[in-house]
């Protein structure tokens, strides 16, 4: 294993949606930096958004929606538990990001007169901007990596954040999955940019890599900011997502919803008022799924043919197109059938949930130089544009604190020892010639997730759980790689390790129950404002051991009255008593 | 322990008589996320080597003769 030293000003990680956009955003600010975007696949095609995206969840558009009626949905729709300062400056910037994406070549839907087409799919505001022709993001983004001049790297692996002196982040270390070469970047700030934790529960197909976010999504961002030593928040409240069973992507509901599709039982009918995605609404769709009304099942039969082929048209060419494909296997067409769906397995997502890397309204974490933006960092339901309109953020404010932090010709001292470490590490699965596969420990590793840690959450299931995922760690230092591909599962394994005990301590920490199925802990089945209405924290002890925290939610900046509190919690249709 | 080879069926399928690999393309390869395409040298043609797919179709769409089909794996179909 040859070691390759490259040394940038600012690195980020993860050229899916939030990291192309921290690169422009830097190179914008400060055009002398040398900015590099690293990133584990390919950026032309990586992320969640490889194959484009159908519309805009969260856009807040003069005239629709304000920053204040935004910021008081996503309260609601997270029992209360935010830090509204960083939802607000998603708020009072999203339409600014909306603008500059469509300067770029982003075409959305938009009436007659030229203005935003919008729809409502949340439950009291308007803020789905659909993207029919949505396929074309990830090409819109190379063009400004390319026209910005940010140097981007494809097919390497980072594993660890590399620290200075003073403990503040100054590059990253990893692997190229080809060659095979140890990589270190030396870097004066890092934003990470990784996405989701998404291969953490093990999908009810069996197959690893039929997760509902990208596989490459390992967690690796929510290891390496942990290792690190940031704090990591809302872990317990895990992301659950209703998708089409066994294909296991989105059916989609704010896509067909406007259109007059709905979510329903076995009876073909509605039974919760909205379909937008929140803990409180997984937990009707829990509870309707394990009922004598279940399964449930994405309605659109008894839509008009030229509805079915505009849905058709949107769904099937864009975000995950082969859903059309799947359906046909299955002799699923839309006018006749209703399509069967099912949850998902559990990850971390706080572009759908809140679970995340802490981070303030500028995109810092807790490590001095570190930023984070996207799936990965803790700005519940962020969604795409959230990921962009941080990413945006996190790329000024490096590139102002390296201003600030790094005088001419000043850089960050690194200890060797760090990188000796993690290259013996790295390096371990390659010199074996007898052991276990990468892919048969995650399987196991993953399979444990769901046994013990899905929801409902059950204190000794927990416990035993962790004690599981304990030897599979002891486990994991007999991997071999034959390859560097191989090498890759096996480096992601141990981020997958670190998510799963993230997850089980979190919500053991957590002695109550909030956001609907998110965090259902049987053993303790209420909500409890007293005691549990707090951000709790998971990070790195002194120890080497993991430690948690209780941090006050912060004063809100935009109040909520009582209906607008509740409004979450009455989600399930009303039926009027049959007459006997 | 010993280590067994077991088969498992793939879902990308490369039509070899379209697959123009050995004029040096690599596309299918370069934008898989998974990375799990590789180019048969021997051959001259792409093949997927490992069975880690998404199913998310960047191979089939950016071929430029069309040579790559995406299946749904088999466990899921």
């Amino acid at each position: 294993m040859k070691t390759v030293e490259w040394s940038v000003d600012i690195l980020v990680v993860g050229g899916g949606t939030a990291g192309p956009m921290a690169a422009v955003k830097a190179k914008e600010r400060n055009p002398q930096l040398k900015v590099m975007l690293l990133e584990k696949a390919n950026v032309k095609r990586s992320g969640a958004i490889s194959m484009g995206m159908d519309g805009l969840n969260n856009a807040v558009v003069p005239g629709f929606a304000t920053p204040e009626q935004y910021v008081k949905e996503i309260t609601t729709a997270n029992d209360g538990v935010v830090n509204q300062a960083t939802v607000y400056a998603y708020a009072q910037h999203s339409y600014r990001t909306i603008q500059e994406l469509d300067r770029w070549g982003v075409k959305f839907e938009k009436d007659e007169t030229g203005d935003y087409a919008m729809r409502k799919v949340h439950h009291i505001g308007t803020y789905v901007l659909p993207m029919p022709e949505g396929h074309h993001m990830k090409k819109v983004l190379y063009r400004q990596l390319k026209q910005k001049r940010v140097e981007v790297t494809n097919r390497v692996i980072a594993t660890r954040v590399l620290l200075d002196e003073n403990g503040a982040a100054a590059g990253v270390m990893g692997f190229d999955c080809r060659s095979g070469d140890f990589i270190v970047i030396r870097a004066k700030a890092v934003i990470l940019c990784c996405g989701a934790a998404g291969r953490l529960g093990l999908p009810t197909s069996g197959y690893l890599f039929g997760t509902y976010e990208n596989p490459t999504n390992a967690g690796d961002g929510y290891a390496m900011a942990y290792h690190a030593g940031a704090e990591l928040e809302n872990l317990e409240c895990y992301q659950i997502n209703p998708l089409i069973k066994d294909y296991n992507g989105p059916s989609c509901a704010y896509v067909t919803g406007p259109f007059g599709g709905y979510t329903a039982n076995n009876k073909g009918e509605r039974f919760i008022e909205c379909d937008y995605w929140s803990g409180q609404m997984m937990m009707e769709f829990y509870n309707e799924l394990q009922s004598g009304n279940g399964p449930v099942f994405l309605k659109m039969n008894h839509l008009a043919e030229e509805t079915i082929a505009t849905i058709e048209n949107i769904l099937h060419t864009n975000e995950r197109p082969s859903r059309g494909r799947f359906h046909e296997g299955r002799g699923t067409d839309y006018r006749e059938k209703m399509v069967e769906m099912h949850i998902s397995e559990i990850g971390f997502c706080s572009g759908h949930s809140a679970s995340g890397v802490w981070v303030n309204e500028k995109g810092e974490t807790s490590v001095k130089g570190l930023y984070a933006a996207g799936d990965m960092a803790a700005v519940p339901h962020n969604y795409m544009l959230g990921a962009f309109t941080y990413g945006w953020f996190c790329g000024e404010n490096a590139a102002d604190y390296i201003a600030e932090t790094y005088p001419a010709g000043a850089k960050p001292v690194i200890d060797q020892t760090q990188i000796d470490l993690e290259r013996a590490r790295v390096e371990a699965p390659l010199l074996r010639t007898d052991g276990l596969p990468p892919a048969q420990v995650e399987y196991k590793l993953r399979r444990l997730v769901n046994d013990y840690l899905q929801p409902p959450k059950v204190t000794r299931k927990m416990e035993i759980g962790l004690e599981r995922i304990q030897q599979v760690r002891a486990d994991m230092e007999h991997m071999v790689a034959g390859n560097p591909h191989e090498l890759m599962r096996a480096m992601e394994v141990y981020h997958i390790a670190d998510c799963a005990e993230m997850a089980a301590r979190a919500s053991l920490f957590r002695k109550e129950s909030r956001w609907g199925l998110y965090h259902y802990r049987v053993d303790y089945p209420q909500r409890n404002d007293a005691e549990w209405f707090v951000h709790c924290h998971v990070r790195k002890g002194a120890d080497g051991e993991m430690e948690h925290l209780k941090r006050a939610v912060e004063p809100y900046i935009v109040e909520l009255d009582d209906t607008e509190k509740s409004a979450y919690d009455r989600l399930r249709v009303k039926r009027e008593p049959a007459i006997a | 322990m010993p280590l067994a080879a077991t088969l498992s069926s793939v879902p990308v399928v490369i039509d070899e008589e379209k697959c123009i690999a050995h004029k040096g393309c690599t596309v299918c390869v370069d934008v898989c996320p998974l990375d799990v395409l590789a180019i048969d040298m021997l051959k001259g043609k792409a093949f997927m080597k490992y069975d880690e797919c998404w199913y998310c179709m960047p191979c089939e769409t950016d071929c430029p003769t069309d040579a790559v089909r995406v299946s749904i794996p088999y466990l899921l179909r």
